[in-house]
């Protein structure tokens, strides 16, 4: 039996202000979440000439404002652009395996950073290498897919495990003949926020908003899809026609949260999972829900890896597997018929 | 009084095969045809082909007015599908999988609103799935799934529905079920059914006329009585079977020599 989906989504989006909430409060300077909601409400309504009392200190006003929020803005978006990202591939592949770096994103991303690395030390030009080498990838991917066999999604899949070979033998490649840099580009490939600053927000945020109200929009059409491409046909939908508009905006997404991020796995994959475990399978209730636990889960998996063996930094792609996969493994376990 | 399902000169190529050829059939308003035919003989292909998502030569029409040229929403709202192998999707309710049949007659990305629920729920209601509304559709047995995906089709409020193989998963009775509500739904909503049949018992007993194709062309057309002879069942079946006439239509029944 299930809850009404609306109820979920009000859970998911407290689950997701608390998580915040943590995840600003928690480190090295404590922050506790009255000062800290004092502090931004003073902010929101200096503007207008307000002011609201009880905030934090300078220093830790400071420390709020500069470093922590920033991080965790940054982590919301990420965590989900990648979940809503995924749960868009996967329905649009109508395949559970399906994740947002499937057709060439996360290869061309990386041959994009390592590049950039490699070559361009200094330049800061990562985040750009890597948003370019993603959308590389998933145009290359579709180009191919295209000229292979019109717009079947098989052909679409196939033609990014080509693409996306090709692209990592080339980041192997470059990887290799620069061995020095090895370190740098392992810390960019395992995912991490530790540089996150407001620019970086700024950066991502017009291309990532975009792509995420597309992807909001498109859940009844997804619903279509689920259903084959000759009923969706016999529905009146063209199938083609809308696999392309979600797979450029999840692709959209998936650059944008790579360009700030580097390559976080699990989060695309396993938080689609655990939305369609609590709301089902339809795509208008999946995909808020999806956007919802994926920043929220981002969040506290980023609070572990700044968190645990402080003040060293764990890679963010390793705490998300090694937290959520006990988790999935926990939940699909207490889920079994 | 309206002219029905017309489909004339039908040819498709799928590759280097030539799948039909030259197929023509004409279906009145709320009568039931079933296409029969071996195995590999296009019946498939030629309800895929009068519902527009194969290429094909040769024309389709209802009521006079082109369909195979008519938007792809449009055509959706005269004719409705229901696949040999449906694609049920994951964690949807049976309720949430027939509201996809109102797609046609909203906008794409708007919610359902009042009106297209009352559908559902009418359709639903009619089909007995009321009970089964908030169950996951993978859930529900085979006659179930099925009841729920001709539901998906006539909430579409359609003029034809074009059936493929609809009794494929189903034992003798629940074939019979679904082929009773079928032929109470032609008959009080005046639905023209184009089916294909593998069972040609069935086929004799249910549709009002058939069509019997064989190597992409149609190679019989006429009543039960007239299609399904000794003599047709040897040429194009390459079976041994005798036609045993019942109250309802003619039974085929498969002799050893």
């Amino acid at each position: 039996m299930r809850a009404r989906p609306t109820a979920h989504l009000v859970g998911a989006g407290g689950v997701l202000v608390a998580a915040v909430l943590v995840g600003v409060g928690v480190g090295a300077l404590p922050l506790a979440p009255g000062p800290v909601l004092a502090t931004l409400a003073d902010r929101a309504v200096r503007p207008l000439g307000g002011s609201v009392n009880g905030g934090l200190g300078p220093v830790q006003a400071a420390a709020l404002l500069q470093l922590r929020l920033p991080r965790v803005v940054l982590a919301v978006l990420v965590g989900g652009a990648l979940a809503i990202a995924g749960a868009a591939y996967q329905g649009v592949f109508r395949n559970p395996l399906a994740d947002p770096y499937l057709l060439g994103a996360a290869a061309g991303a990386g041959l994009g950073a390592t590049l950039v690395i490699a070559y361009a030390p200094g330049s800061g030009a990562v985040p750009v290498a890597a948003f370019v080498g993603a959308l590389v990838g998933v145009g290359a991917s579709f180009a191919l897919g295209t000229a292979a066999g019109g717009s079947s999604s098989a052909t679409l899949l196939l033609a990014g495990v080509a693409v996306a070979s090709f692209l990592a033998a080339g980041q192997t490649l470059v990887q290799q003949r620069n061995a020095e840099d090895l370190q740098q580009v392992y810390g960019w490939l395992l995912g991490q926020l530790g540089r996150a600053s407001w620019s970086e927000v700024l950066l991502v945020l017009p291309y990532l908003g975009a792509a995420v109200a597309v992807l909001l929009v498109s859940g009844r059409a997804l619903d279509v899809l689920a259903v084959g491409d000759d009923e969706a046909r016999s529905l009146g939908v063209h199938p083609g026609r809308l696999r392309l508009l979600v797979v450029v905006a999840a692709s959209l997404a998936t650059a944008s949260a790579v360009a700030v991020s580097g390559l976080i796995g699990f989060v695309g994959l396993v938080v689609p999972h655990v939305a369609r475990k609590l709301v089902g399978g339809a795509h208008a209730v999946l995909l808020p829900m999806s956007l919802l636990a994926g920043g929220a889960f981002l969040v506290l998996a980023d609070l572990l890896a700044r968190t645990v063996l402080a003040p060293a930094e764990l890679p963010l792609g390793v705490v998300t597997a090694f937290v959520g996969a006990p988790f999935f493994a926990a939940l699909l376990w207490s889920r079994r018929r | 009084m309206s002219a029905g399902l017309e489909v004339t000169g039908l040819g498709v190529r799928l590759g280097r095969a030539q799948v039909l050829t030259n197929v023509g059939l004409a279906a009145a308003p709320g009568s039931w045809t079933a296409v029969i035919g071996p195995n590999g003989a296009g019946k498939s292909t030629l309800l895929r082909a009068v519902l527009g998502v194969v290429a094909h030569t040769g024309a389709v029409r209802w009521d006079d007015d082109a369909l195979d040229t008519a938007p792809r929403r449009e055509r959706a709202r005269r004719i409705a599908y229901a696949p040999q192998l449906p694609v049920l999707p994951e964690g949807v309710t049976t309720r949430d999988y027939v509201a996809l049949g109102r797609t046609p007659h909203r906008p794409l990305l708007a919610a359902p609103r009042a009106a297209d629920r009352a559908v559902v729920e009418e359709t639903m209601a009619r089909l007995e799935l009321g009970a089964l509304a908030d169950r996951v559709l993978t859930t529900l047995s085979g006659g179930e799934q099925q009841r729920a995906v001709l539901a998906r089709a006539l909430a579409q409020q359609p003029q034809v529905l074009l059936l493929d193989e609809p009794t494929a998963a189903l034992d003798l009775g629940h074939a019979q079920q679904v082929l009773d509500l079928v032929d109470r739904l032609r008959r009080t909503d005046g639905l023209t059914v184009l089916s294909t049949l593998h069972d040609l018992s069935l086929a004799g007993q249910y549709a009002d006329r058939l069509v019997l194709l064989a190597a992409g062309r149609v190679v019989a057309d006429g009543t039960p009585a007239q299609v399904l002879t000794p003599d047709a069942l040897r040429t194009h079946y390459g079976a041994r079977a005798t036609v045993v006439p019942g109250p309802d239509g003619p039974a085929v029944l498969p002799v050893r020599d």
